[in-house]
């Protein structure tokens, strides 16, 4: 096969998303049902947990993303443009100190990044984050 | 996927007794999220590691569930109290069953 760039860019970045990205046209109910799994479809607040995510990622195959969430005993991650929104859950034990934690996620396109805390007294917080994405999972 | 598996690990060696440090943890794992064809259109498999938990002296730091869109090999980075000298230990289980752990002692003066 002759090596294109976009072959190329295909091989580099994984088209990872393509298949279930294009068969599913209703991306932010897919995770509006997440988050509502998980949360029960209790209200959520905002302002008490931070997320901290590029507003550019060149790279969508390793998107570097925090989130601090003091008070919290569960906090699940979910991306509104992947073909499975669910994307991490943090539980913390008793030996964790800051209710915090970092890692590097898939995003398939520019979308929002959400963060959903269940707090010590059984509410929820969230906050969210949109992260415009240069090269997805689809290779451009 | 069994071969080629290691975990990597970032703990100080010594603390102050309760005092929060930062625990870095990285293993390669190619993380096949099960959406991607070959060159042929067939779909690849998913095979991830699909747990990652912490513990301190048998207690419990973090326990997190990783989803097909955490990136090739996961990268945590999170604080723990130590209360007293001990040891971490870490572990990473795979779909296909295998699991992977390391453990690293801390001395708290």
């Amino acid at each position: 096969m002759e090596i294109t760039r976009r072959r190329i860019l295909e091989i580099g970045t994984g088209a990872f998303a393509c298949a279930g990205f294009l068969g599913l046209p209703a991306f932010a109910s897919l995770s509006d049902d997440a988050i509502t799994e998980f949360t029960g479809g209790a209200e959520m607040g905002e302002g008490v947990i931070t997320l901290t995510a590029p507003e550019i990622a060149e790279n969508g195959n390793t998107v570097p993303i925090g989130v601090d969430a003091p008070g919290a005993v569960e906090v699940s991650i979910f991306a509104d443009g992947n073909p499975e929104p669910k994307v991490a859950t943090f539980n913390f034990g008793p030996l964790s100190a800051s209710r915090g934690a970092s890692t590097r996620i898939r995003l398939a396109r520019t979308q929002n990044v959400v963060a959903v805390a269940k707090m010590e007294d059984g509410t929820f917080q969230m906050v969210s984050a949109e992260v415009k994405v240069t090269i997805g999972g689809c290779g451009g | 996927m069994a071969s080629g598996v290691k975990p990597r690990v970032k703990v100080p060696k010594t603390a102050a007794a309760g005092e929060t440090i930062t625990i870095k943890t990285l293993i390669s794992h190619k993380m096949e999220s099960g959406q991607r064809k070959d060159d042929d259109g067939n779909i690849i498999p998913r095979s991830i590691i699909n747990r990652f938990t912490a513990d301190f002296n048998g207690e419990n730091v973090i326990d997190v569930t990783l989803e097909p869109a955490i990136s090739t090999n996961p990268y945590f980075q999170f604080d723990a109290v130590v209360p007293e000298s001990g040891e971490f230990k870490f572990t990473w289980y795979d779909d296909d069953g295998d699991v992977y752990d390391t453990s690293k002692e801390i001395t708290v003066s």
